[in-house]
């Protein structure tokens, strides 16, 4: 739509002036301007602010209510799963085992719900200031980093209750997380974008978010599955990072094709997610 | 193209589709339907009839050079939102081109991205972010938008405790210190108290003053005025005039004002007035009319004539007009000396000397008074015209002097002392 990058200009007097600025019709697919989301870092730092400040305000547990929602849910699946159902976790005592996954679980579920409604809400924004609307789902995937790293800090403490001292493998706990996020931001772009036009989507989102929980390696490991399904299993991408969380950090079953097959989906997601929210990027303060 | 336009724009265009897909809030099931519809849609009346285009913005096409403030009027809808949004780069054109020289800052509205339950403080940051200044730039500026907003005491309390005069006070100081090369400003002056609008206009015309290029869009025509030097007349989507700012201001009342420079009244049932006096033709023209089209320019005599009725005998009448400009100032006033009037048409006419009145717009009340004392009739704007200001330029300055009148005065000027007085 726009490219703030120099081009050549008809020289007047000698001199070549070169536009700032280029305002044209928008073409169907045009690059993503990598320079001019980095000139804009600060005010996707002020979005994320403002979204975590406002979270809790007024609220008299404030940031606790971080780890209410895993720390619940981790005590229901004991109760229903681990306990009653007797499903099986891999060798690791089944809270650990639950908790484990349920933390990047919800930086994903959190960061998909608040990116799907990021343009909508801030729809008042959107058609009155510039700025590259990549920002706003970006920023609906980074505010819940704040809550993952609170509830990150309960898990370390379940670790050393159950005596688990983490492998060498802890190394790659990071790129766990940013496979997390980037699957993150590969299905928010879809829905954030998607739902400007159908705002079926916002509402379609708990019911997606509660599928795919379960079509998720959180209260049952991958490992339960027939062999000759796990593959197809791993199109979920969520699989390769939750499997792959639980290794780097408790080392339970180390990975193999299934993280793989992950981290492919994940990569054409966030392509493909990239090109449609630009293809549509023209269209949102016309339609919002 | 000269070296110092700032903006250039060509051709530019921009089309909506109304009734169509982006008009409604679109669910997955309107999708599928319409999908399904499609194939039949041609051959359908109602098909062809929902896809209507509307063209916002057709081929504009202008010039800004660095430093001027060039005032974007014209009705609601003509357009002028619609192509501060395409500068501001919200919405994309649909033809045409636009290439800018130099870093834009946009005020579409004011307390853009305010969060009520956000704090003075945080707000101005995320405000300020949000229109582009940097986080050092805020911290530098923070104490004087808050000495500007006046609302030093509750800067750390949150937003939604504030009345909405401190709202708009503490959105507004923050917009008035964005300090870009080229500002674009659409309408917000149209909040706050009157002395509050003053700071405010005051703060744009140091910004003016500085030699920054400024696109202001207003309906305040005495704003306008006095902070451009050049206007765009958007009527429907199109430039309809690229001019000073006077004459452009002149170019769109006249085409919005209610009151004529003439009128007229055939017969006596419909003439306004009384049972003493109806009024048959009232006209504003140029002394020395000669047919061609009568513009008044500040230097021509004026000549307003009334023609009227009197229907009943004996009374001892005069007519008084009552002179006003468009801030409905009184300029000034006249009538004649009260003479005993028979039954018949009578007519009066009054000149107003040239090179008296200011430029801008007027208009007229007329009043009956009787025996020299007691007011019969009296009817508002019953006609309205422009003085012009054509005089030739010489300088920079390109706006309208302030003041009701104008008359050109003699100076005397001379050298008194050839030796410098020194100052201590």
């Amino acid at each position: 739509m726009t490219l703030p990058t120099p081009s050549s200009d008809e020289p007047s007097k000698g001199e070549i002036r070169v536009p700032t600025l280029k305002i044209r019709p928008p073409k169907k697919w045009t690059p993503i301007n990598f320079s001019e989301l980095w000139h804009y870092r600060e005010l996707l730092i002020s979005f994320v602010a403002r979204d975590v400040k406002i979270r809790y305000k007024q609220t008299a547990l404030g940031f606790l209510w971080a780890i209410i929602q895993p720390l619940f849910l981790m005590v229901v699946f004991t109760l229903f799963f681990g306990n009653l159902a007797k499903v099986p976790s891999d060798g690791i005592p089944y809270p650990l085992f639950s908790f484990a996954a349920l933390i990047p679980w919800t930086l994903f579920a959190e960061g998909i719900t608040r990116s799907t409604t990021s343009m909508v809400s801030n729809a008042g924004i959107m058609t009155k200031v510039y700025f590259p609307r990549l920002i706003m789902p970006i920023s609906g995937i980074i505010s819940p980093l704040v809550d993952f790293a609170i509830a990150f800090v309960i898990l370390i403490i379940m670790m050393a209750y159950y005596g688990f001292i983490p492998t060498i493998a802890i190394v790659l706990l990071p790129v766990f997380i940013l496979l997390a996020l980037m699957t993150s931001l590969a299905v928010g772009l879809w829905l954030s974008a998607l739902n400007v036009k159908y705002r079926d989507f916002q509402y379609t989102l708990p019911f997606l978010i509660q599928l795919w929980l379960f079509a998720s390696p959180v209260v049952y490991p991958a490992s339960m599955l027939p062999q000759s399904w796990q593959y197809i299993y791993a199109l979920n991408p969520m699989v390769g990072v939750i499997e792959g969380f639980r290794w780097a950090l408790l080392g339970a079953k180390p990975p193999d094709g299934m993280i793989l097959v992950s981290v492919g989906v994940i990569f054409v997601l966030l392509i493909g997610g990239l090109f449609y929210f630009k293809r549509m990027e023209q269209y949102f303060a016309d339609v919002v | 193209m000269s070296d110092d336009v700032v903006i250039q724009v060509k051709g530019l265009g921009k089309k909506y589709i109304i009734g169509g897909p982006q008009e409604k809030y679109h669910t997955l099931r309107d999708a599928i339907v319409n999908s399904v519809k499609a194939p039949f849609r041609k051959f359908t009346r109602q098909g062809m009839q929902s896809m209507n285009e509307f063209w916002a913005l057709k081929d504009v096409s202008f010039d800004v050079h660095e430093g001027e403030v060039i005032g974007i009027i014209g009705r609601n809808g003509a357009g002028k939102s619609t192509l501060l949004k395409i500068l501001s780069q919200i919405t994309t054109p649909t033809v045409g081109e636009v290439d800018i020289y130099g870093r834009v800052g946009s005020l579409l509205e004011v307390g853009t991205g305010f969060h009520p339950e956000m704090t003075g403080r945080e707000n101005v940051f995320l405000n300020g972010s949000i229109l582009g200044m940097k986080k050092a730039e805020i911290e530098q500026k923070f104490d004087e938008i808050v000495r500007f907003a006046e609302i030093d005491k509750f800067i750390d309390t949150p937003v939604k405790r504030y009345s909405s005069g401190m709202y708009v006070r503490l959105a507004f100081a923050v917009a008035c210190h964005l300090d870009p090369e080229i500002l674009i400003v659409d309408e917000v002056l149209a909040v706050g108290d009157a002395t509050f609008q003053k700071k405010c206009i005051g703060k744009m015309q140091d910004v003016a003053g500085q030699g920054r290029t400024v696109l202001f869009v207003s309906h305040n025509m005495v704003a306008v005025q006095s902070l451009c030097s050049r206007g765009l007349h958007l009527e429907q989507g199109s430039v309809v005039m690229d001019a000073a700012v006077a004459q452009v201001i002149h170019h769109y009342l006249k085409g919005s004002v209610t009151s004529p420079e003439t009128v007229h009244w055939n017969a006596l049932r419909s003439a306004p007035g009384n049972d003493v006096v109806r009024y048959k033709r009232v006209a504003v023209t140029p002394r020395d009319c000669n047919g061609v089209a009568p513009i008044i320019a500040m230097d021509t005599p004026i000549q307003i004539v009334v023609e009227y009725w009197v229907l009943t005998p004996g009374r001892k009448l005069h007519l008084t007009f009552h002179l006003l400009n468009d801030q409905g100032i009184v300029v000034l006033t006249s009538g004649f000396d009260s003479i005993e009037h028979e039954t018949g048409e009578h007519s009066a006419v009054c000149e107003i000397p040239g090179n008296l009145l200011n430029s801008g717009g007027y208009h007229v009340k007329l009043l009956v008074v009787q025996n020299g004392n007691r007011v019969i009739h009296n009817v508002d704007s019953i006609v309205h015209f422009q003085v012009i200001d054509d005089g030739p330029r010489t300088g920079a300055w390109m706006g309208r002097e302030p003041g009701v009148v104008q008359p050109p005065l003699q100076w005397q000027t001379s050298h008194t002392n050839a030796i410098p007085i020194p100052l201590c």
